[in-house]
Formats: structure tokens, sequence, C-alpha cells
């Protein structure tokens, strides 16, 4: 069987500076940045009104995506996040990384694997509550602009991975 | 200057064309994080066992072109900085979520942004990250109430750095400057030194 050959990585450092511009340009025309998990804030808000539109305008978590727009997912964020999606998939087929797999260490199951991607999702979500944004919408976009608690966020993600990056290297190495 | 930024405001840009605008500058996000490779939580993880930095200096390069472009625009009155949002700051549900964020980050390789990349360039267990993320939201809705006088504690506002410690807009952003290419610096040192000892 041809195995194809993915294309290289970009410089790191080209990258930061495209992703800079960008955020220089959402500032320029919308006065914010970018974000991403208020998109999954925005579309778990319609998908749970969908199905119990009384429980989920009893819950404030929700309710806050629901009350005073016309729909939830028309909104700034979940369509850039769309976006991002169609980006990455674009991106993912011409440089040939677009592969049906499970990215895990050599040392451990899928199903391992699986479950602590489910945990380590889980514990972020509620993480992104408490700090009002993620990578993209407090550390990127906040930090461009220098939020205080931005800078303390991002510090805060590399002394908390950085801590127990050792437990965790059998996941990944 | 009449012109002043956000062009939201000041050219009254109608909805439609601002989530058109929302669309390519995500599919531009998605194809550099791709380009980056955070499609790989195998390749981003890789920042922490210091093998390979390029997650802090994809990170760091952005927010200081983004910092550098943002000062000069509005030095040069093109950008209303008063008209831009700036993230509140919560000084310890910052901290504690961004501990525990860097904790779940470790545990599934991602952040949400670039799971939606892993996602949608066929990797599996990103998938497993976004039932984790929607798990948690919706466990979130549950335990609000609880939590309401947790996650507003020690609130400090709309600041920034500059009006926090007193200094110049341009100072600040010159200093920070300084101190993320000293950042890259040694960040190549690292990685060198590393790539020597396990070679």
């Amino acid at each position: 069987m041809k195995t194809r050959q993915a294309y290289p990585y970009w410089n790191p450092y080209i990258v930061g500076v495209g992703i800079g511009i960008l955020i220089i340009l959402s500032f320029v025309v919308t006065g914010r940045g970018l974000g991403a998990i208020g998109a999954f804030n925005g579309l778990m808000a319609s998908v749970v009104h969908a199905i119990s539109p009384d429980y989920a305008l009893s819950k404030a978590a929700f309710s806050n995506y629901l009350s005073g727009i016309e729909h939830p997912l028309r909104d700034w964020v979940v369509i850039e996040i769309a976006g991002v999606c169609i980006g990455g998939l674009i991106s993912g087929l011409v440089s040939g990384r677009f592969k049906f797999e499970v990215i895990r260490g050599p040392g451990i199951s899928k199903v391992t694997r699986l479950i602590f991607a489910f945990s380590g999702g889980l514990l972020m979500a509620f993480a992104a509550k408490f700090t009002r944004g993620c990578t993209s919408g407090l550390a990127l976009s906040g930090g461009s602009v220098m939020s205080p608690g931005a800078w303390l966020f991002m510090i805060s993600v590399f002394i908390g991975g950085y801590s127990v990056a050792y437990l965790m290297r059998r996941l990944w190495n | 200057m009449e012109l002043a930024a956000p062009l939201k405001y000041s050219m009254q840009i109608p909805e439609v064309y601002l989530l058109l605008f929302a669309l390519l500058t995500g599919i531009a996000f998605g194809i550099f994080l791709e380009k980056a490779g955070f499609g790989n939580a195998r390749k981003l993880v890789e920042q922490f066992y210091f093998t390979d930095m390029r997650m802090f200096k994809v990170l760091f390069s952005a927010i200081v072109t983004a910092m550098v472009g943002i000062y000069w625009l509005s030095y040069l009155g093109f950008l209303d900085s008063t008209q831009i949002y700036i993230n509140g700051t919560f000084i310890w549900p910052q901290i504690i979520g961004g501990l525990v964020f860097g904790v779940g980050f470790v545990m599934c390789g991602l952040c949400p942004g670039t799971s939606c990349v892993a996602v949608f360039t066929g990797k599996l267990d990103a998938l497993a990250v976004f039932a984790g993320l929607f798990t948690g939201l919706i466990l979130y809705a549950e335990v609000e109430p609880q939590l309401a006088g947790v996650i507003s504690y020690s609130s400090i506002g709309d600041i920034s750095l500059y009006e926090l410690f007193n200094m110049e807009y341009g100072v600040l952003t010159f200093v920070i400057v300084l101190v993320a290419l000293a950042a890259f610096w040694f960040a190549g040192r690292v990685e060198e030194r590393i790539a020597k000892r396990t070679a």
C-alpha cells in the first residue's frame, strides 16, 4: 500500500504572526477578539433548548445564551468556530493529515485514551466557566489587549499542565 | 478621526457581513491551527515534555503581534481602544480555573478550539473531548446556582495591565515584547538540550 506523505508543519512563528494579524483584524472590525468555548456554550444551549425548552430556560447557564437574541447559533463566535472546523478540514485534506485515528501514546489502549480525553474535556469546560474563557477567547484575545485575568489564566494553565505532565507521561510518550 | 475602528460601530456594518467576516476569520484560524500541528493532541502536548515548544511559540508570537498592532492602531488614532472588549479580571476564579484547565489540557491534549480542528481531521479522540466538554457544560448548569458567589469572587473589573500597574501603554507593550523575545530564545535552547539528551 502506498503511504501518503504528509506535508511538514509550518514554522510556529509564522503561524503565530498570522493568528496575531487575525486578532488585530477582528478587533478592528468587531471590537473583540477570537473565541472558542463560547461556541460550545451557544451550541449546547440551543441543543438543550430543542430537547427541553423549559429545562433550558430554567438554567442560567443556558438561558443566558437564549434570551434576547434571535437564535443562539446566529452568533459571532459560533460562526467563527464553524469556520475553524471548515479551515481545519480543508488544511487537513490538502496537507495529507486527514485520517480517522485515535491519537495516543504507544503504551496505552484506545479505551484509556478516550477516557482521559473525555475527562480532560469535562475539566476544561468546567474550568472555562470559572475563568470566563478558554485559550482562544481569554489567553489569546484577552492577552493581546492586556487583560490581567488573561495573563493570570495563561500562567496558571502552564503551571497546572506542567505539574501533572510527569504523572501523565504514559498517556503520550 | 472619522473612521475610527471598531468598524462595526463606526461604519454600522450589517450583522450578516459581520457573520461572513466571522466565518472567513474562522476558516483562516482553522487553517493556521492545523498547519501548526494543533489538530494532533500528541503534537500539542509535546509542549509539556519540552520536546517541541510550538504551542508556547505560536501562542506568544500571536499575542505579541496582536498587542503591538493594537497598540500602534490606537496610538495613531485609527482604533478607539475604549470601544474594544477587554476580558474582565476575576483573580481567584481565573487562577484556580487556569490550573484545572491546564490539568484537563494535559489529560486530553487539546483545548476547545484545537479540538474542533482535531475532530474535522478525523481524530476520534477529539470526539471524546467534545463529549467531555458538553458533559461539563451540562454538569455546570446543574451546580451553577451553588457557585454564584464563588465564580464572581475577587473581581477587579475590566481594567488592563497598564492601568493596573499605572504604566504607559507603549512602555508596557515594549517590555512584554522584550520578555517574549527572551522567552523564544530560551524555548529554543530548552528544545536543543532535550534533543541532545535523548539523541
